[in-house]
């Protein structure tokens, strides 16, 4: 029995700490604008999070996980409004569906044996497809939107998901970090070790015996049911949704930066990269307007640039070079196993 | 309903379908040689629109005209790309190369944005509202050029990757890169060509495209993805593929149009993409890799 | 500074009078205020001079140009109103057409002291700041943003003055029953061509809705919904001349209005009219740059700037000065809203005294605003928030300019229907 961070160094731990208990106090000491940004940051840290599980531990590139969050968010939505369900039992919906058609997607995809850029683009294609098909679903509002009521804005309702900030919050921290719990079990359980052996060889992985599609499948599975929590808690923050935006190809590149730029297969890569991203956009924002240039687009364009220099200069991600070189995890050689949640 | 309807719905989205193939033509040559995902090609297809339109509007001059120049503008930044940014990224793992053009893409959308404003602008050509009339055909003349420009192209194309010296080297480096390496060719030089070649049949593709279309930044994006769909229909890598699959595309979206409900049409379009994906994942004229 | 504190005492009594500066003033008066906040509003005293708007609009991603073109307004207004005795600062924030950003930006604006937010032309944009505000107690007043359920949906800081899409397609129905009246001609049939985005669907469930109860002169057009980022409309067309109809009704958002025309020139399609119930596209200006002679007699029945009112050619003059090369029809749209906007919370503003987002809120409830823009009654909310007395007008293009045919009242011209052939046009 492993403790569940025993990769980190007595320093990775502290810091760990530290950075748990400051997230713990946000509500305390922040105004309304820290929050929200905040919970945007925990928000694509939890879904980048969930990406992570299929590309990052079983090397299955998913270009498409809108279409996981738009499921969990209209199943959810639906049952609240069309027959009064909460969203905590609306949840098991919305990971039903997402996790069928995960398993779908998957089933055909490994069947066919679809890899890399062509299984990339038939994800791109499923979310998609249902993005025009929910464009027609009168009883879901179509084009024309999906409408929750609003709740009680200074209540803490967490039973129905209404409430303040403050309780959004809570919730989407708690799923970050229930989130990176599982994903530590996962990675070193049994299926962990397989998918870590399909992605560095899949042949290899095969020849050993391993059940490579049904490992893959689950992985899918997994990494889908976790996207729709996301869509959930994404439907009762905003109380509308669109296909035009939930489902689309844009959100599916917006959550997966996070996890390529903090580091692709590490537990806090996710995580630490949503926490340079967000922020990362708004000090761009701030940047341009003290500077003065009111130029629609600017921002885009110094964030783009950003990108193409995190990736050029930092290819493993951001978060494996920052913790080899604040000593936050083992070095190679300080412990022999374990090695696998962070890769160096 | 009278049958000179279907025909006509058939043969304008056979002409868009051509020009929509030239673009995935370029898309298609860069992959099948480089190696890279070109998620940044509807940006370099909008940069050409907007530089026909610069050219129609202050100079006068007939969109078609301007392709050849537009051609060598797009060729030269495709040449720069690759060289100073993408050439490193090449044995890098999928999703880092999408990230990378992703970032390129971003910075070149918005930059049109800032430099052309939001608002939509065109070509004006005089043949713009004019039809030709064929028996029971009645085709627009702008779309009738932009297609019949696309097959010009794409045979142009098709021509120097068979007979010139240049195209047989880089068919030479798509084929086994170490074996060109061996015998002695400038890989990287080969690969720049390349992608200038392809950014520039994206261009040429964009010059035809203001015919039928105004352009806008936001356009860019749309022409990335759809792109995607004809070369994976058609094959990535293949030449053929690409005009075959943009002509059925083209068909497809229109009759499913026609016959449905245009909104769904692109349903369809995802739709055959699912399936050949799944029958046929090599796309319908590639080779099994 | 004395403009300023003339028009700013909404008193009128110019505290400039009594000898003292406008602080010293303010910070006498600082102690009183206070108190006179606890028993009650005092419109008297006030606290604040100016008031921060936070207008939030998508001026890039997908609604740049749109947004672009609202953003002209709240230029404007930042230039007219204090001129106005409206004493405004306009704090801008871009959406980037996103809601998440728009979201956040909402959060910033109202932490960097924006009192009020206008916004945010989107209904899925201005739902995600209507969350916020909702949380802070801060009021939205909607320029632009026709869901139903906006003012549905329970918040109690949202103001919009903006019809429905309900009321839009509405108004627009009668008006055409009102052309036909006019003109003595009659289309036996027709078609619906809408764009399946959220506006266009919304048109379309007003449309069907409606339909049944305005006892039009033929029967309920066939619907044909397109995609909105569709780069030809050439099946569209022909599956609407397949129809046969006489009359094209269209949803449009901006270049498909223009694809749509330029179709129907192709394909010789040659419908009485094409009249859309209140959607963008047909007086933008790129419609008249790009398609000349053939955007005439486009008729678009929608709220228009009433172009005999002083405020409406006020904004006009403003906009000459600020965009020379521009024209102001093209943008009235956008314009006349986003300014209508940012002037109702100024005249809250001016009423309340203060900025105090409760007593602005209550102020903004009382709202009764009859020197505006655009057509209709004065501004007023009902308990939802919605100002229903939005009226719309005929507008034709008539020489590549918008021009108002109906209600004849305000008429610049005479309506013309139907209108000439496309291939008889010189």
């Amino acid at each position: 029995m492993t403790t569940l961070f025993d990769q980190l160094t007595a320093r990775g731990r502290v810091a760990l700490g530290l950075f748990a208990l400051a997230l713990l106090a946000v509500p305390f000491f922040a105004d309304g604008y820290l929050i929200s940004v905040i919970t945007l940051v925990l928000w694509f840290a939890y879904v980048g999070q969930a990406w992570n599980v299929m590309m990052g531990f079983a090397g299955q590139l998913s270009l498409g996980h809108s279409l996981y969050v738009g499921l969990g968010a209209y199943a959810s939505a639906a049952l609240f409004v069309h027959f009064g369900v909460g969203p905590w039992a609306g949840v098991w919906l919305g990971m039903l569906a997402a996790t069928l058609a995960g398993a779908i997607i998957g089933t055909l995809g490994f069947r066919f044996a679809i890899r890399g850029v062509h299984f990339a683009l038939l994800t791109i294609a499923f979310a998609e497809f249902t993005r025009i098909a929910f464009d027609h679903i009168g009883w879901l509002g179509g084009s024309g939107g999906f409408f929750l009521p609003v709740g009680d804005a200074a209540g803490a309702n967490p039973f129905d998901l209404r409430g303040s900030p403050a309780l959004f919050y809570y919730v989407i921290l708690a799923l970050t970090f229930g989130a990176l719990a599982l994903c530590r079990r996962l990675l070193h359980s049994r299926i962990g070790y397989f998918w870590l052996a399909i992605r560095e060889d899949q042949e290899a992985a095969q020849a050993v015996g391993i059940d490579v599609f049904r490992a893959k499948l689950i992985a899918v599975m997994i990494s889908a049911a976790m996207t729709s929590l996301g869509g959930v808690f994404y439907a009762f923050f905003y109380n509308n949704l669109f296909p035009e935006q939930i489902f689309s190809v844009g959100r599916s590149i917006e959550l997966i930066l996070a996890p390529v730029i903090g580091g692709i297969g590490t537990l806090f890569g996710p995580i630490f990269g949503a926490f340079i991203l967000t922020p990362l956009a708004e000090l761009v924002t701030w940047g341009v307007e003290s500077a003065g240039l009111d130029m629609p687009g600017i921002k885009q364009i110094f964030y783009g640039l950003a990108l193409v220099a995190i990736v050029v200069y930092r290819p493993e991600g951001v978060w494996p070079w920052v913790a080899r070189h604040l000593r936050l995890v083992h070095q190679p050689g300080d412990q022999p196993s374990h090695r696998a949640g962070d890769r160096p | 309903m009278p049958l000179d309807f279907y025909l006509n719905v058939a043969a304008g989205g056979l002409l868009t379908g051509l020009v929509y193939g030239l673009a995935a033509l370029g898309l298609s040559v860069i992959f099948g040689v480089v190696r890279i995902v070109n998620f940044a090609h509807g940006e370099l297809m909008v940069i050409g629109m907007y530089a026909a339109v610069l050219a129609a509007g202050s100079l006068g001059i007939d969109p078609l005209l301007a392709a050849p120049v537009v051609a060598a503008l797009l060729f030269a930044v495709g040449y720069g790309l690759q060289r100073g940014l993408i050439n490193r990224f090449i044995d890098r793992p999928d999703h880092m190369q999408f990230i990378l053009l992703v970032g390129v893409a971003m910075v070149i959308v918005n930059g049109l944005l800032i430099a052309f404003g939001p608002d939509s602008q065109s070509a004006q050509v005089p043949y713009a509202f004019d039809a030709i009339e064929i028996g029971p055909l009645l085709l627009d003349t702008t779309k009738v050029y932009a297609g019949v420009g696309a097959l010009a192209v794409a045979a142009l194309l098709f021509l120097f990757f068979r007979l010139s010296l240049t195209g047989k080297a880089i068919r030479a480096c798509s084929d086994n890169q170490l074996g060109a390496r061996v015998v002695g060719l400038n890989v990287e030089r080969l690969y720049a060509l390349t992608f200038g070649l392809g950014a520039a049949t994206a261009g040429i593709a964009g010059c035809l495209m203001t015919l039928l279309v105004d352009v806008r930044p936001q356009l860019a994006p749309e022409y990335t993805l759809l792109s995607f769909i004809i070369v994976i229909v058609g094959g990535l890598g293949s030449m053929g593929g690409a005009l075959l699959g943009g002509v059925l595309i083209g068909i497809s979206e229109a009759m499913a149009g026609f016959l449905i409900l245009p909104s769904m049409k692109s349903m369809f379009s995802y739709g055959l993409l699912i399936l050949v994906l799944l029958l046929r994942p090599q796309g319908l004229l590639g080779k099994r890799p | 500074m004395a403009k300023d504190a003339g028009t700013n005492g909404p008193t009128g009594l110019g505290p400039m009078g009594s000898g003292l500066t406008r602080r010293d003033f303010g910070k006498a008066t600082l102690a009183v205020g206070a108190a006179a906040a606890v028993f009650g509003n005092a419109p008297a005293f006030a606290q604040d001079k100016v008031l921060k708007v936070g207008v939030l609009l998508p001026r890039s991603g997908f609604l740049a140009q749109p947004g672009q073109a609202c953003q002209r307004g709240a230029d404007i207004a930042q230039t007219l109103l204090p001129q106005l005795g409206f004493p405004i600062e306009i704090l801008g924030a871009d959406t980037e057409s996103n809601p998440d950003v728009a979201r956040s930006r909402t959060e910033k604006l109202i932490q960097d002291g924006a009192q009020v937010i206008v916004g945010a032309f989107d209904s899925g944009q201005t739902t995600a700041a209507a969350q916020v505000c909702e949380q802070r107690g801060v009021p939205l007043v909607v320029n632009i943003a026709s869901a139903p359920q906006l003012t549905e949906q329970g918040y109690r800081t949202i103001f919009r003055n903006f019809p429905t899409s309900s009321a839009l397609v509405g108004n627009g129905l009668a008006l055409m029953k009102d052309l036909f009246a006019a003109t003595g001609k009659t289309p036996k049939s027709a078609v619906f061509l809408h764009a399946n985005d959220t506006f266009g669907q919304a048109n379309k469930a007003a449309l069907d809705k409606l339909f049944p109860t305005l006892s039009m002169p033929f029967a309920a057009p066939e619907a044909i919904s397109y995609d909105p980022k569709a780069q030809d409309l050439a099946v569209e067309v022909a599956k609407a001349r397949a129809t046969g109809a006489e009359l094209v009704i269209v949803t449009t958002r901006a270049n498909d209005a223009i694809m749509i025309v330029r179709e129907m020139v192709k394909q010789r399609f040659e419908p009485m009219a094409v009249v859309s119930p209140g959607s963008p596209g047909m007086y933008d200006e790129q419609f008249y740059k790009v398609l000349g002679k053939y955007s005439d007699y486009c008729i678009t029945n929608l709220p228009w700037y009433d172009p005999k009112s002083a405020l409406a050619q006020q904004v006009g003059k403003t906009f000459k000065e600020k965009f020379p090369s521009d024209r102001y029809e093209g943008y009235a749209f956008n314009i006349g809203f986003t300014f209508e906007a940012i002037l109702v919370a100024a005249d809250a503003f001016k009423r309340a005294g203060t900025g105090d987002p409760a007593v602005l809120l209550d102020a903004l409830r009382q709202t009764n605003l009859s020197e505006k823009i655009m057509f209709g009654g004065p501004i007023q909310f009902d308990e939802k928030g919605q100002n229903n007395a939005i009226a719309s007008a005929c507008v034709q293009n008539f020489k590549l300019r918008p021009t108002v045919v109906l209600p004849k009242a305000s008429a610049e011209a005479d309506p013309v229907f139907p209108m000439p052939g496309w291939q008889k046009r010189a």
